[in-house]
């Protein structure tokens, strides 16, 4: 007999969800979103909570999971760490941005580090082409980033 | 019903609406190539992603090539199959697929028999144009199937089957890309995962991606080895189709051609698996009765329906879904355990062998029976009642190597006292045959009237779920049938809320019952194989002497010299067993 351990409330939570969508096979997406946001990341227990209540296989929800890259397995940090990607970011240097992140950090992209502070992502445009390249940390927006201006962000959150 | 003409290589063609290019091609005599197409048609059973590519074909008037497999026909369509166009296409498409394949073919388990090795010989490929990275995965063995997902090449039939038609939901397509791969949630380990073990994966798995544990060598090793007395137990599905591994058709009987060949191996005795399936409809059959009469006379704390529980595959299916309905089954063994412990204790005894020098082996339609002879409630002091089980596929490949013409072979009877059987325990190698055994006996027991016709027409078929009311001297007895545990999960689901109406339910875990299992020669898509053997089981039953199981004399003496009754301390001792709850549980923290 496998035992899946989860704290009460947010199990709570994630079993209404599961209800809000009238526990159908066919909103596992959406009820992945929205357990992603309660629990920060898709663990293997909560995957199989969600194939339970949506009457569905843990591997079809793990299937769905790997798939998308937008779905993580891994925890993500205290200071999640996006940079954007997207063309105009890319043109103005984003990879040498992202390069100084993993430099700093010593983890790669979709790795948290070691002392759960700090995970690093990528994505495709913020819609602040302008203020290019782009990185966002947690919710606050950091724009016209250069590689030597890496250090000063994460000092920001070092204390 | 509305009529569509087409022509495919100039040749007309009058097809229903909804047909598809390759139905309607192959009504000609067109047979278009496939690879991840896959149909057992009229058991509803078919696979048809539309991914690999293989069957296009040039549709005149559309810009690109269309997949014949999930193409469907359109009035005035005209349709080529082998246009230069298409050819290299095609060959193109599996020379992609096997720039992604391991070249072990010589040693590779499928072997002679696989999908892709064939295709590739029709195509006469001779050589690959395209060289590049090659995905990579870890082999993952269980006790009955070993995945070596390096030779998956994404047809997902394995994942239509353990999905849609079994609902087990071991196997998923995963990750995406060239790491796309069909595995277990998590990449775990199948044994840790909620596979059953029904090998239905295997039988419809085109290359070598997912094949059986092998036990032959084992099962040399015993035979030569001279302080072991070695005894052989051979299923009743076994002999309806051994004979096609021969190059015999589809439903011919090799009952005795099959004891002659066992006995050329060197078993020291040859037995039969029908004898353990007449004891097990005596205790059964009698639990069954004993649970319908406190019922009639009012004791709630009986539950109704009673399951079988002869099919390993579908006892692992209600330990990891129903756990919660573990007193419904029948505590019965199954007939390979029931004849292990009775050959390693009355049988042993009888001779004078020790247990640990007897050698049990079981040869079956069936993988979950590999597992299921390893678990661990089957072994005595570690010593296990059936010491390995092999399937009808093994068999044939070992007659093959030890040199014997089964083709010429006279047949020979098998041994006793545990080879004679009757007409009741050959049918269990069929949908609806346990139970219809079961009725036979339970009907005459219960009414002390003899059973003028033992013939139950209504019981048998193909249907996947099929239902039936019996009367019993003027009680009606209600019967459920269900095969492939998508069907099953069915009615247990009824039974769970309380709304099944019935007395006693019979559940096979592959599709046709053993006939169909996973260890039966492959029949790759063709469900005539399917009815012959079925047809084939039902003719041996027509043709036995004795056709009820508890008419069958040497169950009698069993009883009497060893056994006492059915139900006895004794018979609970050796030949019933409890289930585990083997389902996943959400713990709060």
């Amino acid at each position: 007999m496998a035992i899946v351990k989860l704290p009460e409330n947010k199990l709570n939570q994630l079993i209404e969800v599961c209800k809000s969508f009238n526990n159908e096979p066919g909103e596992l997406i959406n009820v992945l979103h929205k357990a992603q946001e309660i629990f920060g990341y898709l663990p293997a227990e909560v995957q199989e909570v969600v194939a339970k209540e949506l009457n569905t296989s843990v591997a079809h929800v793990y299937g769905v999971v790997s798939f998308y890259s937008f779905f993580t397995m891994t925890p993500k940090g205290e200071h999640p760490i996006s940079i954007c990607m997207g063309t105009a970011c890319y043109v103005r240097g984003a990879e040498k941005v992202l390069d100084e992140f993993k430099h700093h950090l010593k983890i790669q992209v979709g790795e948290t580090t070691a002392d759960g502070k700090f995970s690093l992502a990528c994505l495709r445009c913020v819609g602040a082409c302008g203020l290019a390249p782009v990185v966002m940390v947690g919710e606050k927006v950091y724009g016209r980033v250069a590689p030597d201006g890496v250090k000063a962000i994460l000092e920001e959150y070092s204390a | 019903m509305e009529l569509i003409k087409l022509t495919i290589d100039k040749k007309p063609v009058e097809v229903e609406k909804g047909t598809t290019i390759l139905q309607a091609a192959r009504k000609i005599g067109i047979d278009i190539p496939t690879l991840c197409y896959f149909s057992l048609g009229d058991m509803k059973i078919e696979n048809k992603p539309g991914g690999c590519r293989v069957c296009v074909v040039e549709v005149e008037g559309r810009r690109n090539l269309a997949p014949a497999c999930a193409t469907e026909c359109a009035p005035g369509m005209v349709v080529r199959t082998n246009t230069i166009k298409v050819l290299n296409a095609r060959r193109t498409v599996v020379e992609l697929i096997l720039s992604d394949h391991p070249f072990d073919c010589l040693v590779c388990a499928k072997s002679g028999n696989c999908e892709l090795q064939d295709l590739a010989h029709r195509l006469g490929i001779r050589e690959i144009s395209y060289q590049g990275a090659q995905s990579h995965y870890r082999k993952d063995t269980s006790p009955a199937i070993i995945r070596d997902v390096d030779k998956c090449v994404m047809c997902r039939r394995c994942e239509m089957m353990c999905n849609k038609v079994q609902s087990v939901g071991a196997l998923s397509a995963i990750n995406r890309g060239f790491e796309a791969v069909v595995a277990p949630a998590f990449e775990m380990d199948l044994e840790k995962s909620v596979c059953t073990y029904c090998g239905q994966c295997v039988a419809v798995c085109p290359t070598g991606a997912l094949t059986e544990v092998d036990h032959t060598r084992q099962l040399i090793a015993a035979l030569a080895d001279p302080t072991k007395t070695v005894v052989v137990q051979t299923a009743p599905a076994v002999r309806a189709a051994l004979g096609e591994e021969f190059g015999m058709q589809p439903g011919t009987l090799v009952t005795g051609k099959m004891a002659a060949a066992l006995r050329e191996l060197g078993f020291d005795y040859v037995f039969d698996t029908d004898f353990a399936a007449d004891l097990t409809i005596m205790e059964e059959g009698t639990e069954l009765l004993g649970r319908l009469s406190k019922h009639l006379a009012g004791d709630k704390d009986v539950r109704l329906p009673i399951l079988t529980s002869c099919c390993p595959g579908w006892v692992n299916f209600f330990e990891h879904n129903f756990p919660e309905l573990s007193d419904v089954p029948s505590t019965a063994r199954s007939p390979q355990q029931m004849f292990g412990a009775i050959a390693k204790t009355y049988f042993a005894g009888k001779i004078g062998v020790d247990r640990k020098d007897l050698v049990v082996v079981s040869i079956m339609p069936c993988l979950a029976k590999k597992y299921e002879a390893q678990r661990p409630e089957f072994a005595t002091n570690g010593n296990p009642d059936v010491d390995f089980s092999v399937s009808t596929r093994e068999l044939a490949a070992l007659i093959k190597e030890a040199n014997i013409d089964f083709n010429t072979l006279a047949e020979e009877d098998f041994d006793n006292p545990l080879g004679e059987s009757t007409g009741a325990a050959v049918i269990f190698g069929t949908t609806g045959g346990v139970i219809e055994a079961a009725v036979r006996t339970a009907y005459e027991v219960h009414t002390g009237k003899k059973l003028e016709k033992v013939d139950f027409a209504e019981l048998r078929g193909l249907d996947g779920i099929r239902q039936a009311t019996i009367d019993f001297n003027g009680l009606p007895i209600n019967i459920g049938i269900a095969h492939g545990l998508g069907n099953a999960r069915q009615l247990l689901n009824d039974v769970r809320d309380g709304k099944s109406q019935f007395h006693a339910i019979e559940i096979m875990a592959c599709p046709g019952g053993c006939i169909g299992g996973g260890g039966q020669p492959l029949h790759h898509g063709n469900s005539a194989i399917l009815k012959a053997r079925q047809a084939a089981i039902y003719r041996e039953d027509s043709c036995k002497p004795i056709r009820k199981s508890h008419e069958n004399p040497y169950i009698t003496t069993l009883y009497e010299e060893f056994l006492g009754k059915p139900l006895s301390e004794k018979a609970h001792h050796l030949l019933h067993t409890h289930y585990f709850d083997k389902s996943t549980q959400i713990e709060i923290e």
